[in-house]
């Protein structure tokens, strides 16, 4: 039915645009002077259909799946709801809806079956009914669009009008996409924070959050401490760096001052290519290679190391961090003035005098603008942690041990069943939004600086 | 300055095209055109000189609003076409646009074929009603630029092949092609080299006989040689304005004649 | 400073002359910190690469084993699962029990389906025998490949000495073939290593990429062209501007939780659908593409929108006739680039359940399936020993997709760009 209302929409377009430029276009050859060109009347009259009812469309497809559940739910027999739990509802209005798709296991209730019929009619109801809007709706506009065609109507200056509000529209998506993601998180956080203290979670040491969703599962007590997640983020961002950052620089001034100009024509795509490997592919590798290749070392020289180390996540994604910073750095070393090295170079100094005495010290904030930006990468990095690092969170600083982090945690919570009355699902969004409020500060941050490090030289 | 060719040239017609009073254009705090009074003759050409930064092109992209397309410019008085205000709001700068075309300092063709780029105006005014009126004004635009000869084997090639003079001709062929009634030069030939100058000033004149054309020019002598009347801009303010030959040889203002005789400038 | 007695001597003097070769030596130590660093950066990549085709190459031949099978005449429902057996059995005449016992397990317990759907599609093959080629089962496989060893105590490895001895006899009776592993490309998912295939993630990848690109592309470019050729500098366009650059730095596991609470917690869209997840990436695509459109757009001179404006376009004809069409090649570089990111992305695809087990490639974007990195991910979690290689098969088809479309975009990029 779905698709019956946009070919339907789709054909009134059509028609409202072929009527209105085969009018104009008698207007004109009928010796009328007209203000717009004919093409311009028919697109006049296509968008005048097609905006509000495409419209239309969309936002009954958004809401008839919300509406039309509520009121079978609504419509259960007295009764069969009472004492039952958020869960429990959700998990019969699935049930329902599977058996409408004609997925029956066992013998369901006779009022599921019913409420299964009614759920099959109430949608065949909003099916036909959307077809009715549309086809009503385009009638009216293409009634409506037919009567402006006239010599002196502006149909150019009203499409333009309408294109216009539709690039504004484009440009808002970002907006909206923003404010989606902070409501979501604000607001599922929120049901967190009522099932689960707000202290507890900021200054809890434990986090065991597997709790039974089901009362016949066995699981833990339940604790919601971020501490250790934190701590374990902090852990492996601090080991990617330690490993990328010097290589990033040392790279990018090798690059940037003594490479030839071939060598760089090489090196430098050859860098991207570390950044454009996905990052399901880096963690696939530290757990292939990496990770069984620090044991072995580790077990020659008698250290235990955890099969999950840190080490191994942490290494592997500084592989995908260096030409992050590589390729910051080079920027900015570019963006140092060429007075400020001829300058220096005139002085007699030799070109790693220069390097590091002049043009270094001049791109620090560019470069340590690119740093944070990577730190921010490495915090909300997931998958090469969700493969590589461990699952348990425990409050410990040793690089060789396991450690989790906030997206390993926020990746395990929801992977599975997932039910939102339940703190261990709500918990994910809680973590979800302290990685948001973290990286978008350090990211501002970030920008701010390279953005006045680039004012300072233009 | 006794180099100047000064030839006396009959001044097509008296009728005025466009009439400007009390012009004055602001960029957001500056004052670009102070309170300018002018009048426009039909079927001739009109030179606008004056120092760099005089406003005298401010004041050209005022009388087809190209002035619109910049954010915090800000224009009041009236100038008229015809009679017409064309800062009324019923006036759609984009017909107007039509009406008064443009050529620019640098020749801009389109990096689409010669034909197209002719056909471009035509098109989106919608003065064609058929393929061969299409081909017929595309022509015809071409010939009155004198650029038809060289052109009608290639119309298919890209205009941004032709030479420096010949893209210019393209443009001013392509401005011509929606048949306007004023012709706007900004600076037409101080990116070409002397041969090509020499053949849009000849244009030019030809031009004369069906368009009033307006031409911005910092070379004094093209002023003499192509227009028959001039005005002189200065810091803004029009400081005269009259037949170019009594403008070059009999300057009623100091400054006029200071520019003219190499003082400011 | 010791400089002052050089400048005595002169620049040429023996003095001077060391203390540029101290100073030399300096720099070679950077030059030399540089060279380690790139190679470092080489080696890991390198590394990346050579472990990855290493274990992946082998997944892309499977071992088969061609038997006799025979289906009675007369029997319009022959029971295939007696037919597989008898023909691997057959093979076994007169060998010893345990070599009969071990050799069922040889063949991949999908053998029969395979034998089942050949017959249907040649129906005439009822009452005759014919030989046909069907996978052995993943230790079977790894034992081909030799990547069971052989030297290894009996318990300790996952193949039996009776069941080498009988793998060695189907080997000597040049049973046993390894061709080129069509099952990974035209096979959906499956819990058997030998059967696995990527058929399902290939479509649901091709699914998602194509509502990303219908979604991000058409608003990208509106949203480009509304901030770069119509927005006038104010509070608004600013926000806007603020909100694309920070939009591009969030996580994308938080596109993942947006996505889970709004489209299927709120909108009640399908789980695990490549609908759902091509929502998702349209939104990270987005401000990539905004950004390249918009670089693309600054590129086409001014003297182009004034030329147009001059013969009386309108704004919007301006930009839509001119501007976009030159601007056109760089917003399909940039929009490739975007999509081959999207390709590779993982996480907000988990939270939304594109990694279910699903044997059957989706049919339409609104139908469960997985996607090419998920799949991956899946995968790599499996313990079958078999799934390690194809694992990394599955990631050389990844990066082989997103070769190709780095490839197309660098392609794109130097036939069409125009410098101006």
């Amino acid at each position: 039915m779905t698709l019956f209302a946009f070919a339907l929409l789709f054909a009134a377009t059509v028609a409202a645009y072929m009527l209105n430029r085969a009018a104009a276009a008698s207007l004109a050859r009928r010796g009328e002077r007209l203000h717009s060109l004919a093409t311009f009347h028919g697109g006049f009259a296509a968008l005048v259909v097609l905006l509000p009812v495409f419209l239309v469309i969309l936002l009954w497809l958004l809401f008839q799946g919300p509406v039309i559940s509520a009121l079978v739910m609504g419509g259960l027999p007295e009764g069969v709801l009472d004492g039952l739990g958020k869960g429990e509802v959700s998990l019969i209005a699935a049930e329902i809806q599977s058996i409408a798709a004609g997925q029956v296991f066992g013998t369901p209730e006779p009022w599921k079956l019913e409420a299964a019929e009614r759920l099959v009619r109430l949608r065949a109801t909003s099916g036909t009914l959307l077809v009715v809007t549309v086809a009503a709706l385009s009638v009216v506009l293409l009634f409506l669009a037919r009567r402006t065609v006239a010599p002196e109507f502006r149909a150019r200056h009203g499409v333009e009008r309408m294109v216009l509000g539709i690039l504004v529209f484009c440009s808002t998506v970002a907006i909206f996409t923003t404010v989606g993601i902070v409501l979501s998180l604000i607001y599922e956080s929120w049901q967190f924070f009522r099932l689960v203290p707000i202290t507890e979670f900021l200054f809890g040491t434990n986090w065991e959050p597997q709790i039974p969703i089901r009362a016949d599962q066995i699981a833990g007590a339940g604790a919601f401490g971020w501490l250790p997640v934190i701590l374990g983020t902090v852990v492996i961002t601090v080991i990617a760096l330690a490993v990328s950052v010097p290589i990033g620089l040392f790279s990018a001034i090798y690059l940037n001052e003594f490479a030839s100009r071939r060598m760089r024509a090489v090196v430098k795509p050859v860098l991207e290519i570390l950044a454009g490997v996905p990052t399901v592919v880096y963690g696939f590798f530290a757990v292939l290679t990496v990770a069984p290749a620090l044991r072995a070392a580790g077990a020659e020289f008698g250290i235990p190391i955890s099969p999950n180390t840190a080490l191994a996540a942490g290494s592997v994604m500084a592989i995908m961090l260096i030409p992050f910073i590589s390729s910051f750095t080079d920027d900015a070393l570019a963006a140092v003035p060429r007075a400020l090295r001829d300058g220096s170079l005139a002085l007699g100094a030799t070109r790693g005098e220069t390097m590091l005495k002049v043009l270094f010290p001049a791109a620090i904030p560019g470069i340590v603008g690119g740093i944070l930006l990577a730190v921010s990468r490495a915090i909300g990095e997931t998958m090469i942690v969700v493969m590589a690092a461990g699952l348990i969170a425990t409050m410990t600083i040793n690089p060789l041990d396991s450690v989790t982090t906030v997206t390993v945690q926020i990746v395990t919570l929801l992977i599975g069943d997932t039910s939102f009355d339940n703190p261990k699902t709500l918990a994910a969004f809680a973590l979800g939004m302290m990685l948001f409020i973290v990286t978008l500060g350090i990211n501002i941050l970030a920008l701010r600086i390279v953005r006045k490090y680039r004012e300072l030289y233009d | 300055m006794e180099d100047l060719r000064l030839t006396e040239r009959l001044v097509g017609t008296d009728e005025v095209k466009i009439q400007a009073r009390g012009v004055n254009v602001y960029y957001g705090e500056s004052h670009a055109i102070k309170d300018v009074d002018v009048d426009i003759l039909d079927k001739t050409v009109t030179a606008f000189i004056g120092p760099s930064g005089c406003g005298k092109s401010t004041f050209l992209r005022c009388l087809n609003r190209m002035n619109d397309t910049i954010d915090n410019c800000r224009v009041t008085g009236s100038i008229r076409l015809d009679g017409q205000d064309i800062y009324d709001r019923s006036v759609d700068p984009v017909q107007l646009r039509a009406q008064v075309g443009m050529v620019f300092q640098k020749p801009n063709p389109f990096p689409k074929s010669i034909y197209d780029n002719v056909a471009y105006g035509p098109r989106i005014h919608g003065l064609a009603r058929s393929k061969a009126d299409l081909d017929e004004i595309v022509e015809k635009s071409l010939r009155r630029a004198a650029l038809w000869n060289e052109a009608k084997d290639r119309l298919d090639q890209p205009g941004t092949g032709l030479s420096g003079g010949q893209q210019q001709r393209l443009c001013i062929a392509r401005a011509i092609a929606t048949s306007p009634e004023v012709l706007l030069m900004d600076e037409p030939c101080s990116a070409l080299d002397p041969i090509a100058t020499a053949q849009v000033e000849e244009l030019i004149d030809e031009l004369r006989a069906n368009f009033s054309v307006v031409i911005v020019t910092h070379s004094m002598q093209q002023a003499a040689r192509v227009s028959q009347r001039t005005a002189f801009f200065h810091l803004g303010n029009l400081v005269e304005y009259g037949e170019t030959g009594q403008v070059f040889t009999n300057p009623r203002d100091p400054r006029t004649e200071s520019y003219i005789t190499g003082r400011i400038g | 400073m010791a400089d002052i007695d050089i400048a005595a001597g002169g620049w040429t003097s023996e003095a001077s002359r060391e203390n540029v070769r101290r100073r030399r030596r300096g720099e070679l130590w950077l030059k030399a910190a540089g060279l380690v660093a790139i190679t470092i950066a080489f080696a890991m990549l390198l590394t990346l690469l050579a472990s990855l085709v290493i274990t992946g190459f082998r997944a892309f031949t499977q071992t088969h084993v061609t038997l006799q099978v025979t289906l009675p005449p007369g029997d319009e429902t022959p029971s295939f699962r007696a037919a597989t057996r008898g023909a691997i059995e057959a093979l076994f005449e007169g060998a010893d029990e345990a070599q009969k016992r071990e050799a069922s397990r040889i063949l991949s317990s999908g053998a029969q389906y395979i034998i089942e759907s050949h017959v249907a599609a040649n129906p005439d093959l009822i009452g005759q025998t014919f030989s046909i080629r069907v996978p052995v089962s993943d230790p079977y496989d790894q034992l081909a490949k030799g990547l069971i060893d052989r030297e290894t105590p009996e318990a300790l490895r996952r193949v039996s000495d009776a069941g080498i001895a009988a793998f060695d006899r189907l080997s000597e009776a040049g049973l046993i073939s390894r061709p080129f592993n069509t099952a990974l490309f035209v096979n959906a998912d499956s819990r058997f290593p030998e059967l696995a295939g990527l058929k399902g993630a290939i479509i649901g990848s091709f699914y998602a990429l194509l509502t990303c690109f219908l979604i991000s592309f058409p608003i990208g470019i509106g949203a480009a062209i509304y901030l770069e050729e119509f927005a006038r500098k104010n509070r608004l366009s600013d926000f806007i501007e603020i909100n694309i650059n920070n939009l591009a730095a969030v996580p994308s596991v938080v596109f993942g939780l947006l996505a889970l609470a709004v489209f299927l917690n709120w909108f009640g869209l399908p789980r695990g659908a490549p609908f759902v997840g091509g929502l998702t990436l349209a939104l990270m695509t987005l401000p990539t593409i905004i950004i390249a459109t918009r670089a693309a757009l600054k590129a086409v001179p001014p003297s182009i929108r004034e030329a147009a404006l001059g013969v009386g376009a309108s704004k919007q004809q301006v930009v839509f006739h001119h501007v976009l069409p030159l601007a056109m090649p760089g917003i399909l570089t940039g929009t490739i680039i975007g999509l081959a990111q999207a390709l590779g992305e993982t996480a907000p695809l988990l939270l939304i359940g594109m990694n279910a087990f699903i044997t059957a490639a989706p049919s339409t974007p609104f139908d469960s399936a997985t996607a090419l990195p998920t799949q991956i991910f899946i995968w790599a979690d499996s313990p079958e020993r078999g799934f390690v290689s194809r694992t990394s098969a599955a990631i050389l088809v990844l990066l082989g997709f997103l070769v190709l479309m780095n490839a197309l975009a660098i392609y794109l990029r130097n036939r069409f760009e125009r410098r101006w």
